[in-house]
C-alpha cells in the first residue's frame, strides 16, 4: 500500500472535511394502510422502529472503524399521502407526529416522506396531505415534507403550483417564532427521484424495495483543495482533477454503503454523488466555482463553471460505482453554503442568477430566504419557472424558499446548524397573480413522447 | 483483517516503542512499518494484522488515541479497506 495514498485519505478527512453526509434508510410503508387512522399510525411506528433500530448504532460503528465521519443517519418513507388515504381521517397531522416520534425513538435527525406526488392531479389523500403540511411542519421537529408538482412525462400541475405558494406562506406564518423554519423542511419538486438520500426532499418511492440503504457523500472541500493545485491551468486539467477527486469520494461512499448494507441486512440501493456544502469554512460549492476563476459566485462564467463541475463529478462518480442514483449533482443551497452566503452579501449573486444555475446542476432554488411579505402568487410563479426548467430539460428541479415572517431586505436570518444563515434576498416586485390563478395543467413537452 | 495505524505529529523519544508495545499487548501483529521525518514532523505508517486481536477494535482505538494525547501526536487505526477503495480502480 502506498503511504502517500494513506496520508492523502487522512488529510482529506481531517483537513478538507471529507465525510459521508448521510446514510438514509428507505422504508416502505405500503403495508401500513388501514381504514382506521390510529391503527395505521401504530403500524407505521412499529415498522420504522423495528427496521431502523440499529441504524444509528451501525452508522457509528462504521464511522469508528474506518475513521470516516458519517454526519447524518436518516430515514425516508413511502409518501404518506399514499399510506394515509385508506383511512377516513380528514387531516394527516397525526401521521406527521407519529413519524416524528418514531424518528426520535431510533435517534435519527430527519425523516422524509410527508409527501405527495401530484404531478398530474390530486387523489383524495394528496389534497388532505398538502393541506396538513403547515401544521405538520410546525408541530413536529424532524419531519420533512415534499410535493412533486410536475414531471417531464406529465407536464406541470398548475393547480398544485398555486396551492403550494399558499402552503409555503402558511408554513412560514405558523413557524414565525423560529424564523419560519418550517419552510426549510418543505421542498416543491419537478421530476422528483425515488431514491434521494438527502433532506428535505427524501422519500421512499413506490417502485423501491421493502427497505434499502442509500448513501449521500460529500466533499466540496476536497474538490476545492484539489483544484488549488491546478491554478492557472487549462479547463482540461480542471475537469480531469475534479473527475479523479469525485472517483475517490464516491469509492469511500460505496465502501460505507456496502458495509452498512451488510451489517443491517438491508440491500444497498444507491450512492448519490451530489456535492453537498455546509456553512463551515472550506466546505462550499460556491468557493469551488471561485477557485475555477470566478471572482465572486454569480459573476459571468458561474453557470459554465457549475456545469463543468457537475459533469466532471458525475463522470468520476459513475466510474467509481455502478450504483449511482438519487440526485447526483452539485447542490447550491444558499444559506447552507459559506461561499454563497458571502456572494449574496457581496452583491454578486441574486435569485435570477441562481435560477440560471439550476439549469445545469441539481437541484434548484434551495434554502433561499426572501422577504416575509412576498405574495404567495410570486412564490407560485417562481415554483412554475423552476418546474418548467426541470420538465423541459428532463432533470430534477426544486424550490425551497423561506419567506421569513416579519423580515425584509437588509435583515439576516439564522436557522442554526447545517441549515445555516442568510441575508434576505430580493424577489421581483412585479405580479404573477393572473398567471398562477389560471389553474389547470401545462401539458408534457413534445420531446417527452418517446415511445 | 488488516488495519492501518498512522502516527502523525512532532517527533519525540519513545513513540514507536509505546505504540508497538501496546499493539503487542493485544496480540496485534505488525506486517509492515514505514517512517519519515520531515522538518521535525514525524509520520509513521504501520500495516497490522488483527486476526488474533484480544480486545475490541474500539478498545485499541481508544488506547492508541490516549497514548497519542500523552505524546502530543495523533494516532489512528483504521480498517485497511478504506485506503484500497479510494485509491485502486479494481478491487
Amino acid at each position: 500500500m502506498n503511504s502517500n495514498h494513506i496520508l492523502e485519505t487522512i488529510h482529506m478527512i481531517e483537513k478538507e472535511k471529507l465525510d459521508i453526509r448521510t446514510i438514509t434508510m428507505g422504508i416502505s410503508l405500503l403495508d401500513c394502510c388501514d381504514t382506521d387512522g390510529k391503527r395505521s399510525r401504530m403500524k407505521i411506528y412499529d415498522k420504522i422502529t423495528n427496521y431502523a433500530q440499529n441504524l444509528v448504532k451501525v452508522g457509528e460503528e462504521i464511522e469508528k472503524e474506518y475513521g470516516v465521519p458519517i454526519i447524518h443517519k436518516r430515514i425516508s418513507v413511502t409518501p404518506i399521502s399514499l399510506v394515509a388515504q385508506t383511512s377516513n381521517d380528514t387531516d394527516y397531522v397525526a401521521f406527521a407526529k407519529i413519524l416524528d416520534d418514531a424518528a426520535k425513538a431510533v435517534g435519527i435527525n430527519f425523516i422524509g416522506g410527508f409527501s405527495a406526488l401530484v404531478h398530474k392531479g390530486y387523489s383524495k389523500g394528496d389534497k388532505i396531505l398538502i393541506n396538513s403540511i403547515p401544521e405538520a411542519l410546525s408541530s413536529t421537529d424532524v419531519v420533512c415534507s415534499s410535493v412533486n408538482i410536475g414531471t417531464t412525462k406529465a407536464g406541470i400541475n398548475m393547480d398544485a403550483v398555486k396551492d403550494m405558494g399558499q402552503i409555503i406562506k402558511k408554513t412560514a406564518f405558523l413557524t414565525k417564532d423560529q424564523d419560519s423554519i418550517g419552510c426549510a423542511k418543505l421542498v416543491v419538486f419537478a421530476n422528483a427521484v425515488d431514491d434521494n438520500p438527502f433532506m428535505a426532499g427524501a422519500f421512499h418511492g413506490v417502485g423501491e424495495a421493502e427497505s434499502i440503504i442509500n448513501i449521500g457523500v460529500s466533499g466540496p472541500g476536497v474538490v476545492k483543495s484539489a483544484l488549488e493545485k491546478v491554478r492557472g491551468k487549462s479547463f482540461d486539467e480542471v475537469c480531469e482533477t475534479i473527475k479523479q477527486t469525485a472517483f475517490k469520494i464516491t469509492r469511500m461512499g460505496q465502501l460505507v454503503g456496502n458495509e452498512a448494507s451488510k451489517r443491517l441486512n438491508v440491500p444497498f440501493g444507491i450512492i448519490d454523488l451530489s456535492l453537498a456544502p455546509t456553512p463551515a469554512i472550506g466546505d462550499s460549492v460556491g468557493r469551488i466555482l471561485e477557485e475555477i476563476g470566478i471572482e465572486s459566485c454569480g459573476a459571468p462564467g458561474t453557470t459554465a463553471a457549475l456545469a463543468l463541475l457537475n459533469d466532471a463529478v458525475k463522470k468520476g462518480g459513475v466510474m467509481a460505482s455502478s450504483r449511482v442514483g438519487g440526485l447526483s449533482g452539485a447542490f447550491i443551497p444558499v444559506s447552507e453554503d459559506e461561499g454563497m452566503i458571502h456572494a449574496v452579501k457581496a452583491g454578486s449573486l441574486n435569485l435570477e442568477k441562481l435560477e440560471a444555475m439550476t439549469c445545469v446542476c441539481s437541484v434548484g432554488l434551495d434554502m433561499i430566504a426572501i422577504p416575509g411579505d412576498t405574495p404567495w402568487e410570486t412564490i407560485s410563479g417562481i415554483i412554475a419557472d423552476e418546474a418548467a426548467i426541470g420538465v423541459i430539460n428532463q432533470k430534477t428541479t426544486a424550490v425551497r424558499l423561506i419567506p421569513v415572517h416579519g423580515k425584509k431586505i437588509g435583515d439576516e436570518v439564522n436557522f442554526g446548524g447545517l441549515l445555516g444563515s442568510s441575508p434576505i434576498m430580493p424577489v421581483s416586485q412585479f405580479s404573477s397573480s393572473q398567471f398562477v390563478n389560471r389553474g389547470g395543467r401545462i401539458p408534457a413537452p413534445i420531446h417527452s413522447f418517446k415511445n | 483483517m488488516k488495519a492501518v495505524v498512522t502516527v502523525i505529529g512532532k517527533d519525540k523519544i519513545g513513540i514507536i516503542s509505546k505504540v508497538t508495545n501496546t499493539l503487542a499487548k493485544h496480540q496485534i501483529n505488525i506486517l509492515d512499518i514505514s517512517q519519515t521525518i520531515l522538518q521535525d514532523y514525524f509520520t509513521m505508517i504501520m500495516i497490522v494484522d488483527l486476526q488474533k486481536i484480544t480486545c475490541s477494535f474500539e478498545f485499541i482505538q481508544k488506547e492508541l488515541s490516549t497514548i497519542g494525547e500523552d505524546l502530543g501526536v495523533s494516532i489512528k487505526i483504521q480498517h485497511e479497506e478504506i485506503f484500497n477503495a479510494m485509491h485502486k480502480i479494481s478491487q
